[in-house]
């Protein structure tokens, strides 16, 4: 079967391509006013995912695909999430751990804990 | 021949065909050509790979009681005396995204059988992405030999800030060099006219045509979408 590639019309790459410049001048204007914490995690990952969302949507044509292909990348794609959670959940444990047996934490008020 | 695989004749559009195009004596994955098929699932597979990397980054960066060397300053550059972070990350940052929208520009010439633009966008592409490179190896030569940062320590903190940095990065770089040969090669390939002919490949009997750009293309698009992940999660975090 002949590819037939793309017919769409040219703007919608150009739009992306300039939302690309835009979201990652976002992301790079979090890191140069200083956002810390929660807020900072946040913004990197909401830009993170709409560039890559925009890079798989588009650029690499999955918005006109069928959805069994869509499917077969994003269902495993869905089980690193899974793998990223538990694996969030092992690497606490392992510092809370290490902190317990390996540090005086008994006779600081706090310790830092370092992300 | 339709451009939006989900009215590909003889088949059920939307949700409803996934179970069908599935079933057994379908071609699973209509409406794209075989090769495109492959790609993605070798992407897939990378994907994979590199999700690997960065979740092990995750670990160790959570489970290590020592402070995570900043980012910020590790990577910052003196421009006219004044320390400007990140700088160099953002330049390659904006260096991969030209090159995937001028990759997009060259499937699409492609796919027109304008031979020259084509030509033109993939060997743009590949200077890009050749200049990305280029710059990463710049960095890297910066905090082996002037920073000090080894796999096993560095003078910013947790020790496995370089191991972790080295690998993931050198990975990257790696797969977009063998992207860059790739385009050079579909690049000479266009201009000497290997698709409107069909002319075979090197290695193969097939016949060669401009869906090749377009699979190649499928590949450049998925580093630059490794280097968003890296460049937030690595650098940014």
């Amino acid at each position: 079967m002949a590819a037939e590639g793309q017919q769409h019309p040219i703007g919608i790459y150009l739009w992306v391509w300039a939302a690309l410049f835009v979201v990652s001048g976002a992301s790079y204007y979090v890191d140069w006013a200083g956002f810390q914490g929660a807020m900072r995690w946040t913004l990197i990952l909401i830009f993170m995912f709409i560039k890559a969302g925009a890079i798989v949507w588009v650029f690499m044509h999955m918005k006109w695909e069928r959805l069994a292909l869509f499917w077969a990348i994003l269902l495993p794609t869905s089980f690193i999430c899974v793998f990223i959670f538990v694996m969030a959940l092992e690497g606490d444990y392992t510092e809370i751990v290490r902190l317990n047996f390996f540090s005086d934490w008994q006779n600081f008020f706090s310790v830092e804990r370092h992300h | 021949m339709a451009e939006n695989a989900d009215v590909v004749p003889g088949v059920t559009p939307g949700l409803k065909g996934i179970a069908g195009d599935w079933s057994s004596d379908q071609v699973a994955f209509r409406g794209a050509p075989w090769g495109k098929a492959m790609m993605w699932i070798f992407l897939l597979s990378d994907t994979f790979i590199f999700s690997i990397f960065l979740i092990s980054y995750m670990t160790v960066r959570m489970s290590t009681t020592m402070e995570w060397p900043n980012p910020s300053q590790v990577f910052a550059l003196q421009v006219g005396g004044v320390d400007v972070p990140l700088l160099l990350i953002a330049i390659m940052t904006f260096v991969l995204i030209s090159s995937s929208g001028t990759m997009a520009m060259a499937v699409k010439f492609g796919y027109e059988k304008n031979r020259k633009v084509c030509f033109r966008l993939l060997v743009l592409t590949a200077m890009l992405g050749a200049t990305f490179v280029g710059m990463q190896a710049f960095e890297w030569s910066k905090l082996i030999l002037d920073e000090g940062i080894r796999p096993w320590a560095n003078p910013f903190g947790a020790p496995q800030f370089g191991s972790v940095f080295f690998m993931v990065t050198g990975f990257h770089g790696t797969h977009v060099s063998i992207g860059v040969i790739f385009l050079v090669i579909t690049a000479v390939k266009v201009k000497r006219g290997r698709f409107d002919r069909e002319d075979p490949g090197f290695m193969t009997g097939r016949k060669g045509r401009y869906e090749i750009v377009e699979t190649l293309g499928l590949y450049w698009h998925f580093v630059d979408l490794v280097w968003v992940f890296i460049f937030a999660l690595f650098y940014l975090w």
